[in-house]
């Protein structure tokens, strides 16, 4: 059943098990206790750090069916997308499993395009299980985006920093877990900003149009879930958010969460937070999967943003077009 | 929204977004660059008494000193130094010599990954590129000033 942007899943598919992964700046937050891996060295004993985020897709992805209880032949399809240019990461560590592939791309949103899109083939029938996986890897992000490590150049205060990390989830028609309840297809939202070191306001806007198109179609208020959680808006874009659903009459101060904010202990060097397709994917599939398990949240918002840009597209002046995807979870 | 609308919409947004953008602390900045480039250029200068106390003179000396410089430059790129000094320092690490000698170190090191060839040499220059190009058409420049004034 569809209303207005959202799909509704009658069936509710569940996530049955899920994994993370995480760098070892990342373990110093949030996620060192809730994450199954957390890395020691970036590199994670590869030759390039390219091959090092595929190697933690791969690892997630057969976690998550290893804690599952599930093989490769139980699973139907992997839907995966990363940052890297051609989504080199999620279609080479696809090459180690002997089932499906279906690339995506949404950039940092790709984690809720892939649930959503998960649990709309297995609300249809037409597959039993899907894995979900992202990741995305610090220093593959800033070659490919911004300057070479080494280079001596400062950060504006704006700038947030990309997530070490990936996240898996296995999405299922068992009815045990946590329930795929309905997903927000987003649309892509374009407030003219250009500058590339301030996605939390080139990517507010998205959050803000698929939040509160979802409350429409749904008919619930912000108080209804224990918690709206995006995926990098940082600190600075969470505010710029809250002030233009505040605008609308939704107030989602209470219970707001971005998983940028919250990745890091210090918001120190990182500024605004983390950001990058790992952000959500870690956050979700490690801390917020484990506290739904044990029922301290029973109804979450989970809309992560991304930004479509490239660096050619920022180069020539263009302004970031954004989008947010959102699916409704319960326990 | 589209046309005039989405202007209006978006420029009101931007403005809106300024006002919500944490400021760039210049003050800090700037005395973080006038520190950390002072003492680069002091070590410099110790550097050329040191060679001059060795024998050396005139372009020779000059010449030796970035020599030295430059590979502190490199040196501390490699092993992971310069760019958190970078960080801190901002243009007072950017603009003396050994931070052009970053910017030629770093995606040498960054891209080596891709190849000798097409990955290490190719793509030395990508940071490095504009400020040569830029340096050589501003000597050109002040050269044919300095011809017929």
């Amino acid at each position: 059943m569809k209303k207005g942007n959202t799909i509704f899943f009658e069936n509710a598919p569940c996530i049955t098990s899920f994994a993370a992964i995480c760098g070892s700046k990342e373990k110093e937050g949030v996620l060192g206790s809730f994450a199954d891996i957390t890395l020691e060295d970036d590199m994670y004993e590869e030759s390039t750090f390219e091959k090092a985020e595929c190697k933690m897709l791969s690892t997630v992805v057969s976690l998550a069916m290893q804690k599952g209880g599930y093989t490769e032949k139980d699973m139907d399809v992997l839907i995966s997308g990363d940052l890297l240019n051609q989504i080199i990461s999620a279609s080479f560590a696809a090459r180690d499993f002997e089932f499906p592939f279906l690339g995506v791309y949404s950039a940092c949103s790709t984690m809720s395009e892939s649930i959503l899109l998960g649990a709309a083939l297995v609300n249809a029938g037409y597959i039993r299980r899907a894995v979900a996986a992202t990741g995305s890897h610090f220093a593959s992000a800033e070659r490919q985006y911004r300057y070479p490590l080494e280079l001596g150049c400062t950060r504006p205060p704006q700038a947030q920093w990309t997530v070490t990390g990936a996240g898996g989830c296995v999405i299922t028609d068992e009815k045990s877990g946590i329930k795929v309840v309905n997903g927000t297809l987003g649309k892509v939202c374009d407030f003219g900003v250009t500058d590339v070191n301030n996605m939390g306001a080139a990517m507010a806007p998205a959050a803000a149009d698929t939040i509160m198109q979802h409350f429409k179609d749904t008919g619930t208020e912000p108080s209804d879930y224990d918690m709206i959680l995006t995926g990098d808006l940082g600190a600075l874009g969470s505010r710029i958010l809250k002030d233009l659903t505040w605008e609308k009459g939704y107030d989602i101060s209470e219970n707001h969460v971005d998983c940028g904010e919250i990745v890091y202990k210090v918001i120190e060097k990182e500024f605004q937070g983390g950001s990058g397709a790992g952000c959500s994917a870690t956050v979700l599939n490690s801390y917020i999967f484990s506290k739904m398990q044990a029922g301290l949240y029973k109804r979450i918002l989970f809309a992560a943003t991304g930004a479509l840009l490239s660096t050619v597209s920022s180069g020539q002046g263009e302004s970031i077009p954004c989008i947010s995807h959102a699916v409704q979870l319960e326990v | 929204m589209t046309g005039k609308t989405s202007e209006n919409f978006n420029k009101n947004y931007l403005n809106y977004v300024k006002t919500q953008d944490p400021p760039t602390q210049h003050f800090k900045n700037c005395a973080a660059a006038f520190g950390v480039g002072g003492l680069i250029c002091c070590i410099g200068q110790f550097i050329r008494y040191m060679l001059q106390y060795a024998g050396l003179s005139g372009d020779e000396l000059a010449g030796a000193t970035s020599i030295v410089l430059i590979f502190l430059g490199c040196f501390l790129t490699g092993l992971g130094v310069y760019d958190r000094i970078g960080r801190y320092a901002g243009a007072g690490s950017i603009v003396p010599i050994t931070g052009f000698a970053n910017s030629v170190t770093s995606p040498a090191i960054e891209f080596k990954t891709e190849g000798w060839i097409y990955g290490m040499a190719a793509k030395m220059f990508t940071v490095a590129g504009a400020i040569i190009v830029f340096g050589v058409f501003s000597g050109v420049l002040v050269g044919l000033i300095y011809l017929f004034v």
